[in-house]
Parts: structure tokens; C-alpha cells; sequence
């Protein structure tokens, strides 16, 4: 089997850290938090340095299982600076519950380390293999405070949906086995572009199977009901993490398979049909979140239904596909735009909320929110930042990265797709930017508490500069894009 | 060597009728731990059709690939029961109708 050592060693880097020395050092060092904490961030940092360094390293390995280079490498530090920003979050977080174990940080690296797999995956049993490994350390992470009845709740939903998807994830990729005779994704593409699929009809109802098991994961409609329950009941910390990165990391297994799958883009008559029927699933997904979103009362319930329209945003983007010329807007950069402006300005928000939670639970609900501007000035500012990025308001990240995905689903003829997000957009207005009104132009309740940031300050630092610096200057990313 | 006198039509349809018992049950079970079982029958379902790919293509790949799927399944039965557990220790119940602290 030929392996690229060079070339995969930020996968190799995070699976020794995780597999061989994390063990032995929390089998050895008890109750001590800080020094398993301290290690994770590091760890985090050297696989993130080793990506950007390799970046250009392009190829494949494990006998031709894992790709190298560009967008794999691009996901790989993506989620190696979302994880340390989670991590950096998470410490004072679990502090204030008093449930700060050091199990914690290992989970939330174990899922770093599937969503890395994720997108280097070029073979369906390593996206399977991602996908389970993000999604049960999600499990556990979601269910962390165990002594909580609504943390165990979010668990239990999360477990029993996620694993439900999964059979229908696996059923389509066995499916789509026995339609091409191969599990590779560069295989897949020759036989469905050269047209000797063994089974046409099996291998059509593989990759509708699987497109619904992807759709669990990024929370798209029909299959979006966890998402609200999951997020909220969840520790606001692990929220954080797994509605931004988690959606990142599924979106970056959407694009590669949708390539493998589709290898002449939306040309064919069957795919046609499987365009229409993922318009109508992104505008409903993006109506639907954003309608809901307007009545809820707690925060994190708020901020879940508007990640599920998002997904429905992004969804646009793999209905668009790769340009078709080479000044025209390509969909799936559109989407890993969107991807990295959308963790910072959610996991911005939702550190935010997280702060400002108290130990009992409460000062979850908007209505807390009132007047928050006088007491806690400066998270209010912050806060501000992050709903008019969320909604889209120039200059912030998010502005552009909705305009990328709008524009690129106008140019493949999708105007009414376009519309509809725009409308909705305007819906979700309604509700970012009453947070906002809230916070400045009403007055308190009650006379507030201490929030301290601590680490989580650094969090928050590097989500307001990546949505102002991104939103300023969008053309840095996509020359990376384009050098892919 | 190929199986020859079981067409391979009989596999994939004994597995199509497996995996679809299992999403009825998820679908209609309120105990937790059936629902999981009801999975278990889904994943297996699966297990059964890869290797009959795999049997009658000549592949290894799909059988490489069940003892992924078993390995996965065991993690997460073992989060899963530990879940169900911390459950019964808060709430004295493994029925998911009564998992309801949040609603929209």
C-alpha cells in the first residue's frame, strides 16, 4: 500500500496525539485539566501548522483512500482553528457548571479528527468512517452535563436520529456499491461518465439514500427536527462547536461526494430531476428555519432554526456546482466561503450566549437580553456583529458569502431560488436584528450579573476579526479557492 | 466461489425487507433501547447486501467495509446504552414519549 507520509501527516499527527499519547497521558495524570487541555490546544495547533504548510502537497494516499492538498488541507485547518477556539471557549464555560472534566477536550478532538477525515476521504468506507467518528463523540458531547435532564435529552434525540440517518448513509453507499462496483470515489466518477453502471436503478436509489443521510447531518428539511432540541439542550460550549464546524465538516463531505457522484455536473436527465427536487429541499430549508426562528423565545432555539436555514443557503451552492467558465461564480467555493464565515459569526454568537448563560440555566431567554448594552457593553457589541453578519449586512462576512451563493445559483438559472433567499433573508432580519434592538434600545429587568470571558475572550477576538477581515476582504480566500 | 444456485435479486431483497423492518420499527417502538435494536437490524440489513455485492462482483472492498460498519455499530452501542443510562438515572424511564422537556 502506498502511503505519503509527508503528505498525510497532519491526519498522522492528530491520530498519534489522540490514539497513542492522549491515552497514556490521561491514564497516567489525574484531575489534572489543565495540562490535558493545554496539550489538545497544542495538538490542535501543530495539525492545523502542518496543514497550511502542506497545502500544496497535493496527491493521494493510503493506497489511494485519502486525498492530500487544497480543499482537504483547507477543511483541515479550518477545523483544527475552530477546534482551538471550542476548546479556548469550553474551559471557562465548563468552570462556571462546575463539570469540568478532562474527557471533554479529548472528545471534542476525536471529532476534529473525524471531520479532518471527512474531507480528506476519497473512498466511501472513510467518509463512513469520518462521519461516525465526528457524529459519536458528538453524541457523548451532547449529552455531557449528565446530571441535567434537557443535556441528556438533547443526547438521547441526537443518538437515536443520528444513528437512524447513518443506516440510511450506509444503505446508499451499498447501494451505490453494488450499482458502480466500487467503493473509490475516482472509480465511481469513470464508471457513471463512462456509462457501464452495473445496476443504473440501484445506483440512482443509493445516492438519493445517501443524500438524505447527509441531509440529517447538516440539518436540512425534512430531516432538520433534531437540530433545534439537540442545540438547545446541549452545553452551550459543544453547541458552539458542533452547529458551525460539524456543519462545515458535512458540507465538505456533501461537495467531494456530489463530485464523485455527478462527475458531468447536472447535465444528465436523472440528475435534473435530483437538481429540482434539492431546490425545493434548500427553499424549503431556508424558509422554514427562518419562519420559525421568528417565534421562539430562547436564544440558542433562535439561533438553532437559523442554522438550519443557513444549511438551506448552502445548499444552493452544491445546486449551483463547480463554474462553468472561468471568471463565472463557482457554487462549491461559494460554500466553503460561506462554511468559514459562518463558523465564525455562529460560534462568535453562540460563545457569546454562552458567557452570559448563568449557572442555573437561565438568562437564556431574548427577553434577558434587554438593555444588555449598559451592563455588559462590550459582548453587546460583539453580539451586534455577529446578527448583522448572521443576516447578511455589508460589510461583514456574511454578506458576501451570501451573495456568492446567490449569484451563483442566478447564473445556472435558478432565479427563483435566489428569490426565495432573498425573502427569507429578510424574514431572518427580522429576528437578528431585533435581538439588536433589544439590546440597545430597551431597559433591563433586573439589575444583570457578572459574566467574566476569560479564555473565552480570545474566542471571541479571533470570530469578530475573521468576520470583519473576511467581510472586507473576501478575494484572499477565493485566490485560495482558485488555486485549488 | 460464486455462489451460483441463490440469485443475487433474493439477497438484496431479503436485505430491502430488513432494512425496511427496521425503519418501522424505529418508527412506531417508543422504547429507546427497541428503537436501537430496530438500527441494529438496519445496519445489518446493509451488512447482508454488501456482501452479496461484494460476493457475486468479485470485490473485496464490500466485505472490508462490513467490519467497518460492525466496529461502528459496537461504539455505538456502547454510547448508546451509556446514554439510555444516564436517562433512567434522571427521569426513572426509558420510553422516548416521555423525553419531552423541550417542544417548539
Amino acid at each position: 500500500m502506498q502511503i505519503d507520509y509527508i503528505g498525510s501527516l497532519p491526519l498522522i499527527v492528530i491520530w498519534l496525539a489522540l490514539g497513542a499519547i492522549g491515552i497514556v497521558i490521561q491514564a497516567f495524570v489525574r484531575d489534572n485539566t489543565r495540562l490535558v487541555f493545554g496539550y489538545y490546544v497544542a495538538t490542535l495547533g501543530l495539525t492545523g501548522l502542518a496543514a497550511i504548510v502542506l497545502s500544496g502537497h497535493k496527491g493521494a494516499s493510503f493506497g489511494g483512500m485519502i486525498t492530500l492538498g487544497g480543499y482537504a488541507n483547507y477543511f483541515d485547518a479550518l477545523f483544527c482553528g475552530a477546534g482551538i477556539m471550542a476548546l479556548l471557549a469550553a474551559r471557562p464555560y465548563l468552570q462556571k457548571e462546575e463539570s469540568e472534566v478532562d474527557e471533554f477536550y479529548t472528545m471534542l478532538v476525536s471529532s476534529v479528527a473525524g471531520m479532518m477525515l471527512m474531507a480528506h476521504a476519497s473512498n466511501l468506507v472513510v467518509l463512513f468512517v469520518g462521519i461516525e467518528l465526528m457524529s459519536i463523540s458528538f453524541y457523548v458531547m451532547a449529552g455531557f452535563f449528565r446530571t441535567s435532564t434537557k443535556s441528556v435529552e438533547a443526547a438521547l434525540k441526537y443518538f437515536l436520529l443520528g444513528c437512524f440517518a447513518t443506516g440510511f448513509l450506509v444503505y446508499g453507499m451499498s447501494l451505490i456499491y453494488g450499482g458502480t462496483g466500487s467503493l473509490a470515489y475516482g472509480d465511481i466518477a469513470r464508471t457513471v461518465v463512462t456509462q457501464q453502471l452495473t445496476y443504473p436503478t440501484l445506483f440512482v436509489v443509493g445516492t438519493t439514500l445517501l443524500v438524505i443521510g447527509l441531509s440529517f447531518k447538516i440539518a436540512a428539511f425534512p430531516f432538520h427536527q433534531w437540530a433545534p432540541d439537540v442545540y438547545e439542550g446541549a452545553p452551550t460550549a459543544v453547541t458552539a462547536f458542533m452547529s458551525t464546524a460539524g456543519k462545515a465538516a458535512a458540507f465538505s463531505a456533501f461537495v467531494a461526494v456530489f463530485v464523485a457522484l455527478l462527475p458531468a455536473g447536472w447535465t444528465s436527465e436523472i440528475a435534473q430531476n435530483q437538481q429540482i427536487v434539492i431546490a425545493v429541499i434548500a427553499a424549503a430549508t431556508m424558509l422554514l428555519g427562518n419562519i420559525t426562528a421568528v417565534v421562539q423565545s430562547n436564544v440558542k432555539r433562535m439561533l438553532a432554526y437559523s442554522s438550519v436555514a443557513h444549511a438551506g443557503y448552502m445548499l444552493m451552492g452544491i445546486l449551483a456546482g463547480p463554474s462553468l467558465g472561468t471568471d463565472g461564480m463557482n457554487g462549491h467555493h461559494a460554500i466553503v466561503f460561506y462554511a468559514t464565515s459562518y463558523l465564525f459569526m455562529q460560534m462568535g454568537a453562540f460563545v457569546v450566549v454562552g458567557i452570559l448563560e448563568r449557572r442555573d440555566g437561565g438568562f437564556l431567554n431574548i427577553d434577558d437580553y434587554a438593555g444588555l448594552h449598559h451592563r455588559h457593553p462590550v459582548l453587546a457589541a460583539l453580539m451586534a456583529v455577529f446578527m448583522f453578519s448572521l443576516a447578511g449586512i455589508p460589510p461583514f462576512a456574511g454578506f458576501f458569502g451570501k451573495y456568492m451563493l446567490f449569484a451563483a445559483a442566478i447564473e445556472r438559472g435558478f432565479t427563483w431560488l435566489a428569490i426565495v433567499g432573498v425573502v427569507s433573508s429578510v424574514i431572518s432580519a427580522w429576528f437578528y436584528l431585533g435581538l439588536i434592538v433589544k439590546m440597545y434600545f430597551q431597559d433591563a429587568k433586573d439589575s444583570g450579573h457578572e459574566a467574566p470571558a476569560g479564555l473565552a475572550g480570545f474566542t471571541l477576538a479571533v470570530s469578530v476579526v475573521g468576520v470583519v477581515f473576511f467581510g472586507l476582504f473576501p478575494q484572499l480566500l477565493i485566490n485560495i479557492f482558485r488555486s485549488w | 466461489m460464486l455462489p451460483t444456485t441463490i440469485p443475487l435479486d433474493w439477497y438484496l431483497i431479503l436485505s430491502a425487507v430488513l432494512f425496511v423492518t427496521g425503519v418501522v420499527g424505529v418508527l412506531t417502538r417508543r422504547n429507546a433501547i427497541i428503537i436501537f435494536m430496530s438500527i441494529e437490524l438496519m445496519l445489518n440489513a446493509v451488512n447482508l447486501s454488501l456482501v452479496a455485492f461484494s460476493a457475486y462482483s468479485g470485490d473485496i472492498g464490500g466485505q472490508m467495509f462490513v467490519f467497518f460498519i460492525m466496529s461502528v455499530a459496537a461504539a455505538e452501542a456502547a454510547v448508546g446504552l451509556a446514554i439510555v443510562l444516564s436517562l433512567f438515572r434522571n427521569k426513572q424511564t426509558i420510553y422516548v414519549d416521555d423525553v419531552n422537556v423541550m417542544k417548539w
